[in-house]
């Protein structure tokens, strides 16, 4: 069984520049969903979709919870404290007990790079990747495309600059592959410390002045500092980093021209941003909260849907493709 | 058939015709614009795509494309037609009459289709017809619109020769 994009969503390297367009093409349909008296569509009925967080998280997973509601999938939540877990037990038992219960899809939040794949080697169910380490963030690089092409009206030729912890940020990896798959440019800031080595070999440019970044860019993705992680002496202080990195005011007030600005959230308001930026006219951040919703509805339904065996047997016996003409909605 | 939807009517001016994506869509258009012509009255419109309303989301093949539903806020009230090119199975039809009571309770709904080829699954029926034509299992019937084809026309394609 495989739909248009394979069994499991577990990064946006595997995928081609088509399947990016079709989950993008996909989400438009399911924004006008969240928008109806009754935000609710029966293309999910009967399925059952175990959310599995072992990392916090808050936006990812009721985003998850409310696309899945709203495609009236059954769900059921399981956080890593308070399950057989937090008693030892593996990842591959817990997952396939629940699989016992007869689910139907994993969407997976996991501290371990790799781990989301690792399960979908190992059970039926569809597995879609909710973050798994430092490795990729598929559906909020996703959300993130869509933000772009709704505020842009395209993605080929825009200009991308991720600015901060790209080091430890799965988000910045999916925005990567999924950007310039579809053809846009990207570029890279931060401190030396909080950048990967040889990350111009994914394709990226890098800036080591964030003056340099927003005279380049046409949109800034604003990463968080990852403040759990600082005790290390990656930076040396906050508040040098704001003064350093700190996307201002005034220094948006300098760019040649007006930049779109975007952060995945949750944002340390006085660290990587300013809360005049953050709140500010030309932020779309609360709009990549809201294309969340939308894009993985469009992931789940693609994933839950489109058997081309089935289809190919279907147009041949009871029903035409069109009901009408080439490819209509019989 | 825009007569004969007006003799459906009690009150024109409560009409809302709905077309059912892609064609049904361009369908109601032309015979919402033939009713102002003929009556004076502004006629409400609206466009759904029931493929999430499906009964088969398996069998929708790995591409699924899902058109745009726009519908005036509130129908309650309101006498929907519903406008579809070819009538088969009566399985879309199924699936507009779910989908249009999420968005209000019409006072009526009346079907109106442009071919109605027989070969019903369900039981419905539609109040208007363009034309029947008794077409067997496997052929397909293509209805070409300008709009959309670059020309009007209805096609009847043999089962060997289909996609």
């Amino acid at each position: 069984m495989s739909s248009a994009l394979g069994k499991d969503l577990v990064g946006l390297e595997p995928l081609s520049a088509d399947q990016i367009r079709l989950i993008l093409d996909t989400a438009e349909p399911f924004k006008e969903v969240s928008e109806r008296p009754i935000k609710k569509v029966p293309a999910l009925r009967g399925k059952t979709i175990v959310n599995l967080f072992f990392e916090a998280s808050t936006r990812t997973r009721i985003s998850f919870e409310f696309a899945e509601k709203r495609l009236s999938a059954d769900t059921v939540n399981v956080a890593a404290t308070g399950s057989s877990v937090s008693k030892g037990e593996t990842l591959v038992d817990t997952a396939r007990n629940l699989e016992a219960m007869r689910i139907d899809m994993v969407v997976i939040r996991h501290g371990a790079s790799g781990a989301a794949q690792f399960l979908g080697e190992r059970i039926r169910s569809n597995v879609i990747n909710a973050g798994d380490g430092k490795h990729e963030h598929p559906t909020q690089g996703l959300l993130d495309m869509l933000t772009i092409r709704d505020t842009v009206g395209r993605i080929e030729g825009v200009k991308v600059c991720l600015v901060g912890d790209i080091l430890h940020s799965r988000v910045a990896r999916s925005n990567i592959w999924g950007l310039t798959k579809l053809g846009a440019e990207v570029a890279v800031c931060g401190p030396r410390t909080l950048l990967p080595r040889g990350i111009e070999a994914l394709g990226v440019r890098v800036f080591g002045r964030i003056e340099e970044a927003i005279e380049w860019a046409d949109v800034l993705n604003v990463l968080r500092l990852q403040l759990e992680r600082m005790e290390k002496g990656f930076i040396p202080s906050l508040r040098e980093y704001y003064r350093v990195f700190g996307v201002t005011a005034e220094r948006l007030a300098r760019a040649p021209r007006q930049l779109t600005i975007m952060h995945p959230g949750p944002m340390n308001r006085g660290v990587e941003i300013d809360s005049r930026v953050a709140d500010g006219p030309h932020s779309v951040i609360l709009e990549q909260v809201t294309n969340g919703v939308a894009v993985r509805m469009a992931v789940l339904y693609l994933l839950a849907g489109g058997r081309p065996e089935l289809a190919v047997a279907a147009k041949g016996a009871s029903e035409s493709p069109g009901g009408g003409g080439g490819g209509g909605s019989e | 058939m825009a007569v004969e939807i007006l003799e459906l009517a009690q009150s024109p001016q409560d009409l809302v015709l709905v077309g059912i994506q892609r064609r049904g869509v361009e369908l109601a258009e032309r015979l919402a614009r033939l009713i102002e012509q003929e009556e004076g009255v502004t006629v409400g419109r609206g466009a759904i795509d029931i493929t999430l309303y499906r009964d088969d989301l398996e069998l929708v093949g790995p591409k699924p494309v899902i058109g745009e539903t726009r519908l005036p806020t509130d129908l309650s009230g309101a006498h929907v037609v519903i406008v579809d090119d070819v009538l088969y199975t009566g399985r879309t039809v199924r699936a507009a009459l779910d989908e249009l009571a999420d968005f209000g309770r019409p006072r009526r709904i009346s079907l109106c289709v442009l071919v109605d080829r027989g070969g019903r699954e369900l039981p419905i029926q539609a109040d208007v017809v363009g034309k029947a034509v008794k077409v067997p299992p496997g052929a397909r019937v293509d209805v070409l619109i300008e709009e959309l084809d670059g020309t009007d026309a209805v096609n009847l394609v043999e089962a060997h020769t289909s996609a």
